[in-house]
């Protein structure tokens, strides 16, 4: 019966006229060994000079961001712009804007993979890094928000001397368990991607080393198969081993996708659940969900554009796989700009005056500049990836990206600031502004971020080899690149 | 002194492999693998294997979730520590119902991944074939079957003549440094 599903299935083939014929994910028909090369050859020659400098300079940054932190801790709460009725600043605007960040990168990993969405294993990888590394940019800020740092560990259930416990009613104690366990479920999901590839990197460091006698050399390359083949946890791409694989990585696409739902469906109830108008609302959950996924493809496309160039895996991360990306950013920005009008709307048909309030001082009062950058980035500036020549330009897609991701930022800080600054009672109201300490421990974050990521680039495969090799023809036993030969007799093939 | 471990062949196709397998499986090994870089569909019923059950792993790891983290909050803000707060129930699943959910994601994904590294004996790192330089390419492009000499049906001539008649590019025994 397969001899005739594969007859039909070539007769479609060659009668596919060729404008309608699909890009393959891995351009030019490369042999598979040419994308274990492409991708291990990053890591294992000397990282070029950018990578030098942008490391220094990310560096850097790090180092401010952790002395603004060790100001902040050393002083108190008092260096930031908080104030009353503001007592929700700059840290909570990044903590989901980080946060929101992360999801895009789950989103490819499980949900596109639930979906069978084969493009998604060239850019997996990286998408998946990103979330790790900004769900830990995200991590600081509740952190240190709390004022009293050294007491944070009160956020977590443990025994102490005062014989108290947690309460469990509270979102902001839910949010404490959704995203410890979105950071915890991310990585394993992430390292289990990374063993058959990091087994690649021992083999080939094996049969490198084989070259070395002695010296400095022969020592860097003993520790290094020592390092990858450890966490490679003796990988021989066995079968019997790929089947168990295979289940727990759809088993943990299926968790993760539930997972990736809630975090920020919990993030948005520490709104959510409280009575300040702005806040007080049911559709935060999708509307939160559909923001960080949006705002997470744009800091996807921010970082994937350039690292496609200077590593040269055009043929890999192909303009098909950006193409597809901006058609995800199309999708949540609507969905986002829905939301927008969606919010006012209710705000005016719910007839609750201090919510119309709220909403008509959010685009008219004195915070109006933030919601329109707002709106422009997020409404306006995705529908012109409807545009085909603007879906497939990198350099004008780079410049969209950076527009998405500076808008969601301007989305949390015209829900926070501008949903606080106007309380019931106007002896309250006041207006907020950051000091340079909230700006620089945020920029500062950017240079955390970064540093993950470039010594992610630096010692860790980008692309998921061993699934980008999954997806060729060449790995497919029924087709003729993987050798199959259609007209056999007796076999399945 | 060393002795055999293995035979191996090798291939430079999925479908050639494909078709080894089959033939590696009619002829009624046990103890035998297929080494690929990448899992090749439908290989696991050219093996004769059936379903994985990693989803055992997974069920009770998230069982476990659930009832740790609906019993810690029950315990935590009813019976040890049960203060009331804005006049709610000192206990309802719903308020619980959050965290427990989180926990049960938690411990199914440690049970799901630890469930795959015990059903595949992992890890190991004292492995032959991880010595083997042929072998090594096995995580790059090339496919190989390894029929095992402790395999009941294995013998030397005869399982040597099966795999050459799979047409490999390369046939290998793979020695058991001890």
């Amino acid at each position: 019966m397969s001899d005739v599903v594969g007859q039909s299935l070539q007769s479609v083939e060659t009668h596919t006229p060729k404008e309608l014929e699909r890009q393959p994910l891995v351009l030019n028909n490369r042999p598979l060994g040419w994308i274990t090369e492409q991708v291990c050859s990053i890591l294992e020659g000397k990282m070029p000079k950018w990578w030098n400098v942008a490391f220094v300079v990310s560096f850097l940054m790090m180092l401010m961001c952790f002395g603004y932190i060790g100001y902040l801790v050393t002083t108190g709460v008092g260096v930031w712009g908080l104030n009353h009725p503001v007592a929700w600043g700059w840290a909570i605007v990044n903590f989901v804007f980080w946060i929101g960040i992360g999801h895009a990168g789950t989103l490819i990993s499980a949900i596109l993979f639930l979906l069978r969405q084969k493009w998604r294993c060239s850019i997996n990888r990286t998408a998946e890094a990103m979330t790790i590394f900004a769900v830990i940019c995200a991590g600081i800020f509740p952190g240190i928000h709390v004022g009293r740092i050294w007491l944070a560990w009160w956020l977590f259930p443990i025994p102490n001397a005062h014989g108290i416990w947690p309460q469990f009613r509270s979102p902001l104690l839910w949010d404490v368990f959704a995203v410890s366990t979105y950071f915890t479920v991310s990585l394993l999901f992430w390292y289990m991607g990374l063993i058959p590839d990091l087994a690649t990197i021992r083999d080939r460091l094996r049969i490198a080393g084989k070259k070395l006698n002695s010296g400095l050399d022969w020592m860097i390359n003993r520790f290094k198969q020592f390092t990858y083949g450890f966490f490679a946890m003796g990988w021989t791409g066995s079968n019997r081993h790929w089947r168990n694989y295979e289940k727990a990585y759809l088993l943990l696409a299926g968790l993760s996708t539930p997972l990736v739902l809630s975090v920020h469906s919990i993030v948005s109830f520490d709104f959510a659940v409280s009575q300040v108008p702005g806040w007080h609302t049911t559709i935060f959950p999708p509307y939160f969900v559909a923001g960080a996924v949006f705002s997470g493809f744009g800091m996807v496309l921010t970082l994937m554009i350039p690292m496609r160039v200077l590593f040269k895996l055009e043929e890999i991360i192909t303009i098909r796989h950006l193409e597809l990306m901006c058609k995800v950013i199309i999708a949540t920005g609507s969905i986002v700009g829905y939301a927008y009008g969606m919010e006012f709307f209710i705000a005016w048909y719910g007839g609750n005056p201090y919510e119309l309030y709220a909403f008509k001082n959010r685009a008219f009062g004195p915070y109006w500049w933030a919601y329109w950058i707002m709106i422009s980035c997020n409404v306006i500036s995705p529908q012109l990836f409807w545009f085909q020549w603007c879906r497939t330009s990198p350099w004008f897609i780079f410049v969209v990206s950076i527009f998405v991701n500076i808008g969601m930022w301007f989305e949390r800080f015209v829900i926070v600031v501008t949903s606080l600054h106007r309380d019931y009672l106007p002896s309250s109201w006041g207006y907020y502004s950051p000091t340079r300490v909230d700006i620089l421990t945020f920029v500062g974050t950017f240079g955390l971020f970064m540093t993950l990521f470039l010594l992610f680039v630096r010692y860790l495969p980008t692309i998921a080899i061993s699934e980008a090799k999954g997806v060729t023809p060449q790995a497919d036993p029924h087709h003729e690149l993987g050798g199959a030969k259609p007209k056999q007799e007796g076999s399945r093939l | 002194m060393s002795k055999h471990y293995a035979i191996i062949a090798e291939y430079d196709t999925p479908a050639d492999i494909m078709a080894a397998a089959e033939k590696v499986h009619a002829a009624g090994y046990e103890k035998w693998d297929v080494h690929t870089p990448f899992p090749v569909h439908g290989m696991d019923d050219a093996m004769g294997l059936d379903n994985a059950k990693v989803g055992w792993f997974t069920f009770f790891g998230g069982i476990t979730g659930l009832t740790v983290g609906m019993l810690m909050i029950y315990f935590m803000n009813k019976v040890d520590y049960d203060i009331v707060v804005g006049g709610k129930p000192l206990f309802s699943g719903f308020y619980a119902f959050p965290v427990a959910y989180e926990m049960t994601i938690l411990l199914g994904a440690f049970g799901s991944l630890g469930g795959m590294f015990i059903l595949n004996r992992l890890p190991r790192h004292h492995n032959p074939l991880l010595i083997n330089d042929r072998f090594a390419a096995v995580t790059d492009d090339k496919f190989f079957v390894v029929i095992e000499c402790e395999d009941p049906a294995y013998d030397e001539a005869v399982t040597r003549a099966l795999l050459e008649g799979t047409d490999p590019q390369h046939i290998e025994m793979v020695e058991d440094a001890q």
